[in-house]
């Protein structure tokens, strides 16, 4: 097992401070939210750190692959809508095969035609009207579908199973989508594999906010089942109220009243449900965010993570020395957008609802990719701790820009312009912090909070 | 002959001239992108949001200036408040390289981390707009708003199509001559232009023949600085002002400059149109067209629409993964300037 080293555990020590700090001082139920969104932000962190820390493979489509995992928890858990199935079903299962007659007739064009002129012609000849073809039947089904039901349903649905389980499907998603663009892209430089990935996550996303048969688009999915029970059900749960009791019974002694005392009990049950849901949301993410750190680590310290290290110094080298890097490249992009895919799917289950339209490159590529520079890249605890740190700040900003703010205009008159427009925009001054956290590490710390452990043997 | 003359007003009207306007917008901010890649080797991510920051800075000189009751006239106050916001943008552009770029430069830092600099500055700009001017959506184009409207087009040809021609669109198509004229005079003819070409093309050569990299990049920020907010202005100008807008314009304008070549200027200005007509031709609904074209008896039925506009957006791409693929190094060779 791994050693930790003093300046590491110190960061692990800050980060659970922060958290207690906020419980005491925002309520335990604010500091619970904000651990959730870390430990995924933490894992989204992981994934990017895998591929950019571990072999140098840059990926800017994590708000891409987030939004595959999060098709995967809707697909995976909605109920199936049997109405839209009969309605369209049949025909998207022949647009399907007929796709798939059509990729196989231009792979089998692009083996036997060998002269180039004539390859291309005959390709996109069989492309043209294959499409033409696919689109009457698509477009009919799609119609049909989106027709059922439309304020409710209007899409396909999911299987019905346990949320839990989109969580590996998600990965499984977004791991398909990176081995396309893998196989489309790789080759790349760096910076324009930068872009291509960035530009194709918003492809990713304006799909799924367009095609509604699929995932509602930009109506939503509401309502996807919890993996942990709901508040309601605590509320009346006889073993949930005398734990309540039990963990308050000092305080509760001390009230002699008897209807002021059901008072409190009920205040302090319905206070206490939230705090457990949240807290059980909080212990499946961790548990999930252990194993992928356990085994990022092992992966890292093995053979195949130092062939990825000299991949990454020194691609030429690796090359010569008969590793494939081609290949090696794709398969640490597609696993780190897997992981990726994991926190997609973790994030819509935390969330409860599917919005498309929410995925945006500010929010969950940069914000990541920040997160990843800041934490360290190539070591997974600092990515850990740049997520948990990062995702903190991004909070926390707020109320602190607020006390600021008031701070400095403190003798302007409550009134005047400036202290208002100020005050007004207090949420954008988190992109400031941001950029300027960004900036800093860059220029004082490039190799990030905790740097990658540079290991001789 | 009426329907041929009618279906050609139909495709000037809905494709050929927003696409002229579009593309010329698109072209400058993709110029602007190639210069930084030319002289300062990275994609500098932060270029949308210097165009949105020269935007915002002309927006709030145009409302003084209507405040005070100055005006051009038929034409857009803004073009009085553009040299201030070409100024204001060019100091961005100084300082950012001043206190950010100037080191990694120094320091001989890979591309990938210049670009990850790039969108620290681009949060940092975008902050400060976003504090200055919130998030709204602005529209501050006054004066004449169209030079032709449909209906007077109507009128006086007795065609069925109308052909309506905003102000904006001329305004911009006749600066982006104008700039795209003297940025390539500046180019070929100048001393310091020349000097910039042999910079990009071999950095090591020019250093020896003593040439002055600081005097070449500090050239090449004014000039992205000019390119920047004039883009951002005239798009500003011709759409509506909002900031979130210049972040997804971004993609596009990278898209542009790599499809034409990233690094060669010629490359970046025709990378403009193409990804602008083809955004624009993939989505439109050519029924009406071939309504007019054909007899009655043929017509068709759909929208004759190859993709919904819904993925203006994604053709873009498409285009730019397509021409990775064929030709990476983009239509016109890129690398240099």
């Amino acid at each position: 097992m791994m050693k930790f080293e003093r300046y590491e555990w110190l960061a692990i020590t800050i980060m659970i401070f922060l958290f207690i700090f906020v419980g005491f001082i925002q309520g335990w139920s604010v500091s619970l939210v904000i651990l959730n969104m870390c430990i995924i932000s933490a894992i989204m962190t992981m994934g990017v750190n895998i591929s950019w820390g571990y072999a140098g493979v840059i990926n800017f489509g994590v708000m891409g692959f987030l939004a595959m995992g999060g098709l995967a928890a809707v697909l995976v858990s909605y109920p199936p809508i049997a109405e839209s199935w009969h309605a369209g079903g049949r025909g998207l299962g022949i647009s399907f095969v007929l796709l798939v007659v059509l990729v196989i007739a231009v792979m089998y064009i692009n083996k036997t035609v060998i002269q180039k002129r004539n390859r291309y012609i005959l390709n996109s000849l069989i492309i043209f009207f294959g499409i033409l073809i696919i689109r009457h039947f698509y477009l009919n089904a799609t119609h049909n579908i989106e027709d059922v039901n439309p304020a409710i349903a209007g899409f396909l649905g999911g299987l019905g199973l346990p949320i839990i389980f989109s969580w590996i499907v998600g990965g499984l998603f977004a791991g398909g989508v990176a081995f396309v663009i893998g196989k489309v892209a790789l080759g790349l430089r760096s910076d324009y594999l930068a872009i291509v990935t960035l530009g194709i996550s918003e492809i990713v996303v304006s799909v799924l906010k367009h095609e509604e048969w699929l995932s509602r688009g930009v109506k939503n999915v509401i309502g996807l089942k919890r993996p942990v029970p709901y508040e309601i059900d605590l509320q009346n749960a006889d073993w949930f109220i005398n734990l309540v009791t039990y963990l308050n019974s000092s305080k509760l002694n001390n009230i002699i009243d008897v209807s002021d005392r059901q008072q409190v009990l009920n205040n302090l049950i319905i206070d206490g449900s939230g705090i457990f849901v949240k807290l059980s949301y909080a212990i499946l993410f961790l548990i999930v965010m252990l194993i992928i750190f356990y085994f990022a680590n092992k992966a890292q310290l093995s053979p195949w993570g130092r062939m990825m290290r000299a991949i990454r110094d020194n691609e030429t080298a690796a090359n010569a020395m008969g590793k494939d890097v081609v290949k090696q490249h794709l398969i640490i992009f597609v696993i780190g957008a897997a992981i990726v895919g994991v926190a997609g799917a973790m994030l819509v289950t935390l969330d409860g609802l599917f919005t498309p339209s929410g995925y945006r490159p500010l929010r969950f590529t940069f914000i990541i990719w920040i997160m990843v520079i800041v934490g360290g890249s190539g070591n997974n605890l600092g990515a850990i701790f740049g997520g948990f740190v990062i995702w903190f700040s991004w909070i926390e900003a707020a109320p602190l820009t607020t006390f600021i703010i008031n701070q400095l205009t403190v003798g302007l008159e409550p009134t005047n312009a400036l202290k208002l427009h100020l005050l007004d925009s207090v949420p954008y001054f988190r992109y400031l912090f941001m950029g300027l956290i960004l900036l800093l590490i860059l220029r004082y710390r490039p190799k990030g909070i905790i740097p990658e452990k540079v290991r001789h043997s | 002959m009426i329907d041929f003359i009618n279906s050609i007003i139909l495709l000037l009207n809905f494709i050929i001239i927003p696409g002229i306007s579009y593309g010329s917008q698109l072209a400058l901010g993709a110029l602007g992108v190639t210069f930084v890649y030319a002289i300062l080797r990275f994609a500098n991510f932060a270029h949308g949001e210097i165009m949105s920051f020269g935007a915002m800075i002309t927006i709030l000189f145009t409302w003084y200036f209507q405040s005070q009751n100055i005006g051009l006239g038929i034409l857009p106050t803004a073009l009085l408040a553009l040299p201030i916001g070409i100024i204001a943008t060019i100091i961005l552009c100084i300082i950012s390289d001043k206190f950010v770029f100037q080191y990694y430069r120094y320091q001989k830092s890979v591309p990938v981390v210049l670009a990850m600099v790039s969108i620290g500055v681009m949060f940092v700009i975008n902050a400060i707009i976003r504090i200055i001017i919130g998030t709204e959506t602005i529209k501050f184009s006054d004066g004449q708003k169209f030079i032709l409207k449909a209906k007077q087009f109507k009128l006086m040809t007795g065609l069925n199509e109308g052909l309506a021609l905003k102000s904006s669109q001329v305004i911009t198509i006749l600066i982006t001559i104008l700039l795209l004229t003297f940025t390539f005079w500046f180019l070929q003819k100048t001393k310091t232009g020349k000097s910039m070409r042999a910079f990009s093309d071999n950095e090591d050569l020019a250093l020896l023949s003593g040439i002055n990299p600081d005097r070449v990049v500090f050239t090449t920020w004014i000039i992205v600085g000019v390119l920047a907010c004039v883009a951002g202005t005239l798009y500003g100008l011709d759409k509506s002002y909002k900031p979130i807008i210049y972040l997804n314009l971004v993609l596009p304008i990278f898209a542009s400059a790599i499809v034409g070549g990233i690094g060669s200027p010629f490359g970046a200005v025709v990378g403009g149109y193409v990804i602008a007509f083809s955004e624009i031709m993939v989505t439109y609904a050519y029924k009406k067209f071939f309504v007019y074209l054909l007899p009655s008896s043929i017509e068709p039925t759909g929208l004759v629409q190859l993709l919904s506009t819904d993925y203006k957006f994604a053709v873009s791409f498409s285009i730019l993964v397509i021409v990775l693929l064929i030709r990476p190094s983009g239509i016109f060779k890129g690398r240099v300037l």
